[in-house]
């Protein structure tokens, strides 16, 4: 017992600083993939559900490959075609390549495949506001933008949690695969600790209660989130 | 403005709609073969033929990794879901907890610790060094396929709640009222129809199974991903295999959903 203390002291003999360094470091890219997808998400519903038809077009493929292609494999695309893709316009500017951050890639890797879950969530959820709530707000003469923030995102709120909560549960757990490509994020963390002390199931089972206790005060929130945004509403069942 | 061309409706014109489609439909065609045509002519393709038989062995591995980890799952799932609704409390606690455990930490982290972790408390065991099953426990596939089966009975174990939960009370009471044991009535009603609610969750949920088999790569499993990653470290030619992967999931994706629509067609449903 003493052993597994020491092991997962916080000062540096331990590991338990990098395992929280590394928890750190997950919320972060999770956040920040999270709320970059809500904005992509909003925006994406909204084109698709009063675009033209070429945004139409462009936003169903962006959802359909995002959602057919593993994250694992648009990760290294993004990843590799975007670093690429900001060191040639540097480089036509005349600038020094740049090595791009790991947090800022992970974010924006990560929230790119979020918006197109948020999309369809959110718009799903628009879809369910009685369309009279609209086209009052219309008779009102809002303009689109006064109209999709009194009226519609309040509305469609109650019908988006549950989806939006699914996902900031998926965002927590997909930042573990930013570990494949080096990322110091906490399954990474963990990895390396356990690699070198050799105590595989100690430091797993450790990062797994981290990961537990995230997604269950998570779970906790949403619920009271919901409750919050459903007040006011029929209650059924 | 007359009042009489605000009144006409613009009936006349009704064909041009259907004009402007095919025309956009053209356009993107177009727009599609612009990008698709370079990339396949300017980017190079000339490794390709060395690694095709590879590629087709990654293939066949993520598709049996998916299909038997779903299949096997699910079984798992079914008690799992059942014993939440009606069993017995200690029993519906221990499939409640287990549920929690899989949806509440990274399918990778899951996968680290049973390759990282049995795989190096095995062979400190004589008797399982000395077994026959040795042979098969040293290699990777069977941790990959054991986290994959668990992770897809823990979210399907949900899943199936809901939908046995979903039955209405009244046909299991029908069933019981025609003298059904338990058994049969599970076999006959409450399966069934929990399973045909279930379909288009399942549907989605085995894309998700498939797209979390690159995983298995991290463990030594030669699947598709790895056989674009070992190109890579080949070759250096970084976009192509992956593109191409890319290209194979949609494939397999679109298999699979079109298999999934063609059981959901099966279901029967009583209509009006």
């Amino acid at each position: 017992m003493d052993e597994i203390l020491a092991l997962l002291a916080l000062e540096p003999p331990g590991w338990g600083g990098n395992l929280l360094r590394g928890l750190v470091s997950s919320l972060e890219i999770a956040f920040g993939a999270y709320f970059l997808g809500l904005v992509i998400g909003i925006g994406g519903a909204c084109g698709k559900l009063w675009g033209g038809e070429t945004t139409k077009a462009v936003l169903d493929l962006y959802t359909t490959i995002v959602r057919a292609v593993p994250e694992l494999v648009l990760i290294l695309i993004l990843y590799f075609a975007g670093t690429d893709l900001i060191n040639l316009i540097l480089d036509y500017f005349g600038r020094e390549p740049i090595d791009i951050s790991g947090l800022v890639a992970g974010i924006a890797v990560l929230g790119v495949v979020q918006g197109a879950y948020s999309t369809e969530v959110v718009r799903g959820a628009i879809q369910t506001i009685p369309a009279g709530q609209i086209e009052a707000a219309r008779a009102y003469g809002m303009s689109p933008w006064l109209r999709l923030r009194r009226i519609i995102l309040p509305a469609m709120l109650p019908f988006a949690i549950p989806g939006l909560g699914n996902l900031w549960l998926n965002a927590t757990k997909d930042t573990a695969i930013l570990a494949v490509v080096g990322f110091a994020e906490l399954t990474l963390e963990t990895r390396q600790a356990a690699g070198s002390t050799k105590r595989y199931f100690l430091f797993y089972i450790a990062a797994g209660l981290l990961y537990l206790m995230v997604t269950l005060v998570s779970t906790y929130v949403i619920g009271r989130i919901e409750a919050r945004v459903r007040r006011g509403l029929p209650r059924h069942g | 403005m007359s009042l009489d061309t605000v009144l006409t409706p613009p009936s006349p014109n009704l064909p041009a709609p259907d004009r402007s489609v095919l025309f956009r439909r053209l356009v993107f065609a177009a727009i599609g073969l612009a990008i698709v045509v370079p990339v396949v002519l300017l980017m190079r393709w000339d490794w390709l033929p060395d690694y095709l038989e590879l590629f087709a062995q990654g293939i066949w591995t993520s598709i049996w990794l998916t299909l038997v980890s779903a299949g096997v799952g699910l079984m798992l799932a079914i008690p799992i879901g059942l014993v939440q609704v009606t069993g017995p409390a200690p029993l519906a606690l221990v499939a409640k907890g287990f549920c929690t455990v899989i949806r509440g930490t990274p399918l990778l982290l899951q996968m680290w610790l049973l390759y990282y972790g049995l795989g190096s408390l095995f062979p400190e065991i004589p008797w399982i060094r000395e077994s026959f099953a040795w042979e098969i426990l040293r290699q990777a596939w069977p941790y990959a396929l054991l986290s994959l089966t668990l992770s897809y009975a823990g979210y399907e174990g949900e899943v199936m709640r809901g939908a046995f939960a979903s039955v209405p009370r009244g046909e299991l009471e029908a069933g019981r009222a025609f003298g059904m044991s338990p058994f049969t009535l599970l076999r006959r009603i409450w399966l069934p129809r929990a399973l045909f609610q279930a379909l288009p969750t399942l549907a989605g949920e085995t894309v998700l199974q498939l797209k979390s088999t690159p995983l298995v790569a991290t463990i030594t499993v030669i699947d598709v991903y790895a056989v674009a990653s070992r190109i890579r470290q080949d070759t250096y030619v970084v976009y192509e295999p992956l593109l191409l992967i890319a290209v194979l999931y949609m494939i397999m994706t679109l298999i699979l959903v079109r298999a999934f629509a063609w059981l959901e067609a099966r279901v029967p449903v009583k209509r009006g």
